[in-house]
């Protein structure tokens, strides 16, 4: 439940991952990096080279196209910020959304 | 999110039926729903929005009951798709994206979400990345599915207009014209398209202008702008300034004269200088049309097209539906003939929903006779209801797309079969009915002395054969430069058709485009053609033309362009030959 702006400590939480997994961010790995973003209550923003997605949006997420290689730097807002980078950090470079990784 | 600016737009494309028109844009997209940019008052607003929750809600609903009923075995990679979509509905922004367009602009949620999600679709395809850009027919299918659940039973399309509109589309399909009213629906604009495809054939029959082949309209006009369609020139403006509205309003009043002045000479006959009396027919794709034909001096219906009785249904028609709708023409046009071509179909959602899966080539599968020969008891029902209304008047049967004599005796046969029930039934017709064939596939061409044989008429289907002949689809705006029934190959192909036809003495008519077109009559005749069929508006032009040459000068122009090697070339000396004999035509 939300509570009112300053009752609450708004933390920030950053951190830079690497997409491991040799298809890159397609369609699949999105949609598990939406679903784990959006189980918890901060905000999170993923930005990928100039370009910058809602962490909680499959149809921003899924334009970033990031390939295999490429360095996404998370930043997270609110109560569990800490929890929600890394909850999706463990998703990106250790579980690598359950595919092969690059050859 | 831009809107776009109202700024005077001219595109040019292929002019395929004759005319001016001003009117309102109407884009019908594959589904046939209309979009319309309608505003609403700020007090209507929250209604929207809640109309917008709603249809959010069901199309879950839709789609969560879809992925339950797909088992995996099957369906694993369809569920994957509704998987994707119900992600898509569930994002976030998405459908705050549209609920601020609704109160920022105060418009109907129809509009709002139609501008948001080609928006989002028109990025994805933009992406690299192909998985992703691919994305973007699913964003379209969304879109579908919201539209559906918005506009429900008010359906607002081109079924339940009260005002003039021009009909803008990608391309238009037999099932979508059928519904067309010619007191509202007055020109045509197509992306796609040719000189022969069916938005050119239905705006002919309709007399309303139409220009196709131009790429991407769809994308230029918004809903509701002002159109002009320029069928002559094959140029379609949208928002046009005063000066050009005036300007076309001169050339529409012009036109209509012209028309005017054609149809006076109705009640003349179509014979040429010499006293060669030439059979004028119309073709015909409804009943209504019927009259048009004889308001416009025909001798009679050279072509009745039966598909609108099995379009835009879901049962196939009865063999009372047909019965009617042939008696109503033969009845109309008094003792005058009346050929009827029996089911021509295919590629089209009639024959395709009856099947499992899709034809991968459909124009080359199982269509027309074909499919007839392969479903009797619906063939059978046409061809009573053809036999029982042949005691009218004069009426003969036409089987299209014969590719061989095997197929043609079939058909045959099947008649006789019908004959036999309607005589244990004692149900009268016509014992003697003509019996004839359209010869539209280069077999039947390259076949013909076998074929005349055992017909009592022929009628060259220019638009098919064309397109066989050549390798080329007439549908198709990409490849329409090299579609062209003036092309050597084909004109070769003809004059051998009736040179067997002649030997086996039996009629040939013509009863493609080419034959409503002014510019080939001449050769038309040369060839030796004394029977046309064509586009009813065009009757009296055509016949104006016959009036004006002798036949001696049609097999002289004959003559001389069967030397020519060059589609080009024979393009060129025709358009020449016209010029001379009607300058005010051309």
């Amino acid at each position: 439940m939300r509570t009112g702006k300053g009752s609450v400590e708004k933390l920030v939480c950053e951190a830079e991952v690497e997409i491991k997994n040799a298809d890159g961010l397609h369609m699949r790995p999105a949609m598990q990096f939406v679903d784990v973003a959006n189980r918890f209550s901060s905000d999170v923003t993923v930005a990928a080279g100039d370009n910058i997605a809602d962490g909680k949006s499959i149809m921003q997420m899924s334009m970033l196209a990031a390939t295999c290689g490429t360095r996404l730097k998370i930043k997270a807002e609110g109560s569990d910020a800490q929890k929600v980078v890394g909850a999706l950090r463990e998703l990106v470079e250790e579980k690598m959304f359950g595919e092969p990784p690059r050859r | 999110m831009t809107t776009l600016a109202d700024r005077m737009e001219i595109k040019k494309g292929i002019a395929v039926s004759p005319g001016i028109s001003i009117a309102k844009s109407l884009i019908i997209d594959a589904e046939d729903y209309r979009i319309p940019r309608r505003s609403i008052m700020p007090s209507q607003q929250d209604a929207e929005v809640e109309r917008l929750k709603n249809a959010f809600k069901s199309a879950v609903d839709e789609l969560t009951g879809l992925m339950s009923t797909q088992d995996q075995a099957q369906g694993g990679k369809i569920k994957d798709i509704f998987a994707v979509h119900l992600r898509f509905l569930h994002d976030r922004g998405l459908q705050k994206k549209i609920t601020d367009l609704i109160r920022s602009e105060s418009v109907i949620a129809e509009y709002a979400v139609s501008a948001v999600l080609r928006e989002v679709a028109s990025h994805f395809s933009k992406v690299k990345d192909a998985y992703i850009s691919e994305r973007a027919a699913d964003i379209y299918d969304i879109e579908r599915r919201l539209l559906k659940l918005l506009l429900g039973k008010k359906r607002e399309d081109v079924r339940y207009l009260t005002e003039e509109v021009v009909v803008v589309a990608r391309e238009l399909s037999p099932t979508q014209t059928a519904g067309f009213d010619r007191r509202f629906v007055k020109g045509l604009a197509t992306d796609a398209g040719g000189r022969t495809s069916h938005t050119a054939i239905v705006a002919r029959s309709l007399g309303i202008p139409a220009v196709v082949a131009l790429e991407d309209f769809t994308e230029v006009v918004d809903a509701d702008s002002i159109v002009i369609v320029d069928g002559n020139r094959g140029i379609v403006i949208v928002n046009p300034d005063e000066q050009t509205v005036r300007q076309y309003e001169r050339y529409a009043r012009d036109f209509a004269e012209l028309t005017h002045r054609l149809d006076a000479i109705k009640e003349d006959p179509p014979v040429t200088r010499d006293g060669v009396r030439i059979t004028l027919l119309g073709n015909i794709e409804f009943p209504e049309e019927a009259q048009m034909v004889l308001e416009k001096g025909g001798d009679g219906i050279g072509l009745y097209r039966t598909e609108f009785l099995y379009l835009n249904r879901d049962t196939e028609p009865t063999e009372e539906e047909h019965y009617l709708a042939y008696a109503e023409v033969v009845d109309a046009l008094g003792g005058r003939p009346v050929i009827i071509r029996t089911m021509d179909l295919g590629a089209d959602k009639f024959t395709q929903s009856k099947r499992l899966a899709p034809e991968p080539n459909p124009f080359l599968g199982l269509r027309s006779i074909r499919f007839c020969l392969q479903n009797l008891a619906m063939f059978k029902t046409q061809l009573r209801a053809i036999l029982r209304a042949s005691v009218k008047g004069d009426v003969r049967v036409m089987f299209p797309l014969i590719t061989n004599l095997q197929e043609l005796k079939q058909a045959r046969f099947l008649l006789r079969d019908v004959m036999e029930d309607l005589d244990d039934e004692s149900i009268k017709y016509n014992k003697d009915i003509r019996v004839g064939i359209m010869i539209e596939t280069p077999s039947a061409a390259l076949t013909a002395s076998t074929l005349a044989r055992d017909v009592d008429f022929f009628s060259i289907g220019t638009n098919d054969l064309t397109q066989y002949t050549l390798a080329v689809d007439r549908g198709n705006e990409l490849v329409s430069t090299l579609y062209s029934p003036a092309d050597p190959a084909v004109l070769r192909l003809i004059r051998g058709v009736i040179g067997d036809a002649h030997k086996a003495q039996i009629d040939v008519g013509i009863c493609g485009e080419i034959a409503s077109d002014p510019e080939f009559i001449m050769l038309l005749l040369g060839m030796g053609f004394r029977t046309v069929s064509l586009a009813p508006p065009m009757l009296p032009e055509i016949k104006q033309v016959i009036r004006s040459v002798t036949v001696e000068q049609c097999n002289h122009l004959a003559r001389e362009v069967l030397k020519m090697n060059s589609e080009r070339q024979i393009s060129a000396y025709l358009r020449n030959a016209a010029r001379k004999i009607l300058p005010e035509a051309f």
